[in-house]
């Protein structure tokens, strides 16, 4: 029984170790990469599923690195929030990298396919340490290990354009890091600690000084810019547009969304709410900046041509709609919220694998160029729907069960004036998604200039076009997270409970 | 550039004489890094500049005759194995991750000694090759203009 006490440990080892033999191995065979990327992203599924049913069973675990006690010595701790996030992060790079090889394949040059692995299981790495670690500093670490992975994600496909939006990124998320290590060095400088639990028992003492006030300031752009909150989103779209379609796959389903743990690990267990009710108004200015993010990022997704474009927008409404139901600081809010990592992970997962297999059949991105595409790829578009209906909120899909807790929770929370905000998010959303699904099942008839104007060509916007659905494996994993976004939207019990008890954590 | 420097003498005779002894410098620094200043990170990025003085000096032909490009890829990945490998080790001797102290060596002293001995030699093959490759990389995007 050795190992299973060693698990928090090996699920960052394993992929580590793999990320470096993946080149040396990839010599050898062309699909190898491929197979060891899948079945250790497996592994780690697994593992993390184990981790949870641990937390569930027996409570808090705590890891100690190298033997060394806390606070002097690195802990991983997993408790209700970060084991459920694990398990989100972990299944979706085992989903992606199930779907990724004929992607990988079309869009990444040969020669650069074993890197691409080697920094995928990298990026997961970093954003699995992430959430599991127990020390704050070992957070930021960890943020590096996953954000430069991905700089290198992101420009390692075949389109110039790619670089400079890697570049952007470059620019942005080092200083978002920077205010990370910023905002550390400053508690650092006040408690003399750096173990999450430790500050946690520790800083209620000084919030009276400026020092931690400081602290929190850096903390809160350092993470907005970081998972892409509305006025600090620049670098999101540009990103997911030009990336792969597998790293936009896995970029949108877990790197913000481990942004948001960090946020909400930061924010509610560093700081605790004492803080915000008693020194500043940190939940209500981000109850504000999270509304215009939602608004906002609705509205500009109508706005878009690029298909993954618009996806990128409506990325950065969704986020709102997360940091939202967290800032509400209570416990249905907090659990939407929660939920809402999981759901936003499946749909938006969904989404981009769509649009993966639509680029790998047609290599079209364009909107206009979807038109009667229905018939052409019918799997791929119904998987569109779903995820596009979860993406509305409409009932019986995930979306709903998130935006309603959230819903419920900003009544409870006596600010009933957020429900409208809420409500105009899924009625844009519905304007964005609808738009598409149109175009896709009922194409009007265009007259032949305009036919010619999209740069699909007459082949593709021809809407008589014959039936050529992705290939199968591009198609499973697509269809495996459509089902999911449905399943959890009908029985929503097992996500909900465990998102209950991490926000009861959180808040207490 | 290059071609001038080529032809120097001078550069290329003192480069050749020095080369070996930055490198053991660079071994020393590692060797050292558990007791005094230095350790992986630093003796590594040293014995990389020993490369790259050389290279610089006689050109980037040579300098892959020297270092093929996939002799450093395997050292970059086995500076790495090396130090996950002896974390695993001691996860298999019965102590945690990364708990030196519980390997099979004799005295639990000697074992944290050896322990953290093997992770700087690992850190420094890594950052050496690293640096190598990040330098033949950039040489390499500069002469294609």
């Amino acid at each position: 029984m050795k190992f299973i006490q060693e698990l928090p440990v090996l699920i960052i080892v394993i992929p580590l170790i793999f990320a470096v033999i993946i080149p040396l191995v990839g010599r050898l065979n062309r699909l190898l990469p491929w197979i060891i990327a899948s079945t250790i992203t497996f592994f780690c599924f697994l593992i993390s599923i184990s981790l949870l049913i641990t937390v569930l069973d027996t409570g808090r675990i705590s890891y100690w690195l190298g033997g060394w006690e806390p606070p002097w010595g690195i802990e991983y701790a997993i408790d209700y929030l970060n084991a459920f996030v694990l398990v989100v992060v972990s299944f979706i790079a085992f989903i992606v990298s199930l779907y990724s090889r004929r992607s990988v394949e079309l869009e990444i040059n040969k020669n650069k396919i074993s890197a691409f692995y080697c920094i995928y299981m990298l990026f997961i790495t970093g954003l699995m340490g992430i959430v599991i670690t127990g020390d704050i500093f070992n957070i930021y670490v960890f943020l590096e290990i996953s954000s430069l992975a991905g700089y290198g994600l992101i420009a390692i496909g075949r389109k110039r354009e790619a670089l400079v939006a890697s570049y952007n990124y470059l620019i942005l998320g080092t200083i978002a890091a920077t205010f990370i290590l910023i905002g550390i060095g400053y508690i650092y400088m006040a408690t003399g600690t750096l173990n999450i639990a430790d500050l946690q028992e520790r800083l209620p003492a000084l919030f009276h000084s400026k020092m931690v006030l400081v602290a929190l300031a850096f903390f809160t752009v350092g993470l907005s810019l970081k998972l892409a909150l509305f006025p600090l989103h620049a670098w999101l779209p540009g990103a997911y547009t030009h990336a792969p379609s597998v790293v936009s796959c896995i970029m949108a389903a877990t790197a913000t969304k481990v942004g948001v743990y960090a946020m909400l690990r930061i924010i509610f267990g560093v700081f605790r709410i004492e803080f915000d009710i008693h020194f500043i108004p940190i939940a209500n200015i981000l109850i504000v900046v999270s509304s215009m993010a939602i608004i906002a990022g609705s509205a500009l997704a109508i706005a878009q041509t690029n298909l993954k474009r618009m996806l990128a927008y409506s990325s950065i409404g969704q986020i709102g709609y997360i940091v939202l139901g967290a800032v509400l600081a209570n416990q249905i809010a907090m659990t939407g919220s929660i939920i809402h990592i999981l759901n936003h992970a499946l749909m938006k997962g969904a989404l981009f694998m769509v649009v993966g297999c639509i680029i790998y059949k047609t290599g079209i991105e364009d909107i206009s160029g979807l038109r009667g595409m229905g018939k052409k790829m019918p799997f791929t578009m119904a998987v569109f729907t779903v995820a596009g209906l979860s993406m509305m909120g409409v009932p019986l899909t995930v979306g709903f069960v998130s935006k309603w807790y959230i819903a419920i929770g900003a009544l409870n929370a006596g600010m009933g004036y957020l429900i409208p905000v809420i409500i105009t998010g899924s009625l844009l959303a519905a304007v964005y998604v609808w738009r598409i699904i149109v175009n896709i099942y009922f194409p009007e008839e265009l007259p032949k200039h305009e036919l010619q104007y999209t740069d699909g060509g007459a082949e593709i916007t021809d809407h008589k076009s014959q039936y050529s659905e992705a290939p199968w494996s591009m198609l499973g994993p697509t269809i495996a997270l459509a089902v999911l976004c449905i399943y959890f939207g009908i029985s929503a019990t097992a996500p909900l409970y465990i998102a209950e008890k991490a926000a009861v954590m959180l808040l207490q | 550039m290059q071609e001038f420097i080529k032809e120097q003498i001078i550069v290329r005779t003192v480069s050749k004489f020095f080369t070996p002894f930055i490198q053991l410098y660079a071994f020393y620094v590692i060797a050292h890094g558990d007791l005094g200043p230095g350790g992986g990170f630093q003796g590594g990025v040293i014995l990389g500049a020993s490369m790259i003085l050389y290279v610089i000096a006689f050109g980037m032909d040579e300098g892959r005759k020297r270092v093929s490009q996939k002799i450093s890829d395997i050292f970059v990945s086995t500076g790495v194995l090396i130090y996950a490998g002896i974390g695993l080790l001691c996860i298999l001797a019965g102590g945690a991750y990364l708990e030196y102290a519980e390997l099979p060596l004799g005295s639990h002293h000697l074992a944290s000694h050896l322990g953290i001995y093997g992770i700087e030699i690992g850190v420094g093959i890594t950052v050496a090759f690293v640096m190598i490759t990040i330098f033949f990389e950039t040489a390499k995007k500069e002469r294609k203009k």
